[in-house]
């Protein structure tokens, strides 16, 4: 069997190269068109004279191969055009149908999961057991703190709270490791990576600002700090004011004048002293606690300042870890070491 | 009495909830940050003043109210210089500022 002349041009084939995506332009299909018609003129010219019925059926043929060429076209325009014409407006709808049912199934869900829970407020909901009778009954007494949240916190759970300090030098190290920068004697390197050879930028505003500023925050830090065991507050919550305050301190006046203190030997120090004081400390009073020992820790007068046992100096050392760890983190993601 | 405390109070906060829903659709509805920066500023300065004065009204005179002032005072100086700031890096970081506002050279 012999192959067909115009395999190229077959409809298969076109089929096939418009899956594969080759598909010819519009445009070079024109020009091939008006070439190949040149050419078969020219045929017809110097050849012999053709019989009119079959050149009537030759042009017949080219007209419909031109009519299905024109066709196979404007679908590849319609094809290519469909994304930008119809493909955009389609994805639209979608996504925004989408976005709809994946918001009412999640509330539908949370409410449905909500409607299980007992009522608030209930005598008989599963949180009203011994343990919250306890620290009612007996925190103040026990503990020495007025504040009951202080008292559950640094007295009853302290180990817990141990565990939390720990947590934060212990990702504060981490981030150290990943972020330190290396020694450089190169001046150009040590440019890149580090954005603060040009400071203190000296902004006028800010610093004046900052200068009002400042002193009121860390006081403020220090006054929850020390009023843990009295008002709400304690060791996180001031040690994350005073770390805000460090850090307006360094945006204003630059890490030259921060640095002389809060730099890497001093963290380590600060740091760690608070948190083997901790465990020292809570240690102690636990193994006096379990072993019904008296810890000769003084309970004070519930409401004065120093009072609630070991609950001040803990709340001081939390207040401390915290403080630093939100000062070098804010440092140590800045461009450049600590 | 009682009520023409009410009355005040109800006058201030329907003011501050009133120019709050003014600065919240200048956030959404300005093109350029300055500009958004203008409405957000009205959030920080002007409702705050109206809120906590209705709050101090409705409290009386007592601790708290000095609370509330020290309050209005400590954001009426953070907030303008926060401000500032993003202006700086504005003005630094934009490369078609002319577009936006006028620019001295």
């Amino acid at each position: 069997m012999k192959p067909r002349s115009d395999y190229e041009r077959s409809l298969w084939r076109r089929l096939v190269r418009f899956v594969d995506g080759e598909m010819p332009e519009a445009a070079k299909l024109h020009a091939g068109e008006s070439g190949r018609n040149g050419t078969g003129k020219k045929s017809t010219g110097s050849g012999a004279e053709p019989l009119p019925e079959q050149e009537d059926k030759r042009e017949r043929h080219r007209r419909l191969e031109r009519a299905h060429e024109k066709e196979a076209a404007s679908m590849l325009e319609r094809y290519r055009n469909w994304p930008k014409e119809h493909g955009v407006r389609i994805f639209g709808r979608l996504y925004a149908v989408a976005a709809v049912m994946l918001c009412l199934i999640i509330i539908v869900t949370l409410l449905v999961t909500v409607s299980y829970l007992p009522e608030f407020g209930q005598s008989d909901n599963p949180n009203n057991n011994e343990v919250v009778e306890r620290y009612n009954a007996h925190g103040l007494e026990e503990t020495g703190a007025t504040n009951a949240v202080a008292g559950m916190i640094l007295d009853y759970r302290a180990f817990d709270t141990l565990g939390e300090s720990h947590v934060l030098f212990i990702a504060a190290c981490c981030v150290m490791i990943l972020l330190r920068l290396d020694d450089t004697k190169d001046r150009k390197r040590a440019e890149e990576e580090n954005d603060r050879l040009y400071e203190p930028k000296n902004d006028k505003i800010l610093q004046l600002a900052a200068k009002i500023l400042v002193p009121v925050i860390i006081l403020f830090g220090i006054f929850v700090i020390l009023n843990g065991h009295l008002s709400p507050g304690g060791g996180f919550s001031g040690g994350a004011i005073i770390g805000a305050g460090l850090i307006l301190y360094v945006n204003a006046f630059g890490f030259e004048k921060a640095g002389r203190i809060m730099n890497r030997k001093n963290y380590a120090v600060i740091s760690v002293v608070p948190l083997l004081f901790y465990a020292v400390a809570k240690s102690y009073s636990f193994y006096t606690g379990a072993n019904h020992l008296e810890s000769g820790i003084p309970k004070g007068v519930p409401g004065a300042i120093l009072s609630g046992g070991l609950i001040l100096p803990l709340n001081i050392c939390v207040g401390i870890v915290v403080a630093c760890t939100m000062y070098h983190f804010y440092t140590l993601f800045r461009k450049g070491g600590m | 009495m009682e009520w023409l405390r009410f009355i005040v109070v109800a006058l201030f906060l329907t003011a501050a909830l009133g120019m709050a829903v003014i600065s919240v659709a200048g956030v959404f509805k300005f093109k350029f940050i300055l500009n958004r920066m203008h409405a957000a500023a009205i959030c920080d300065s002007f409702v705050l003043l109206l809120a906590m004065t209705g709050v101090a009204v409705a409290y009386g005179f007592c601790a708290a109210t000095l609370k509330v002032v020290l309050i209005v005072l400590l954001v009426w100086v953070a907030s303008p210089v926060s401000g500032h700031m993003i202006a700086r890096l504005e003005v630094t970081t934009d490369k078609h500022l002319s577009e936006e506002c006028e620019v001295r050279e």
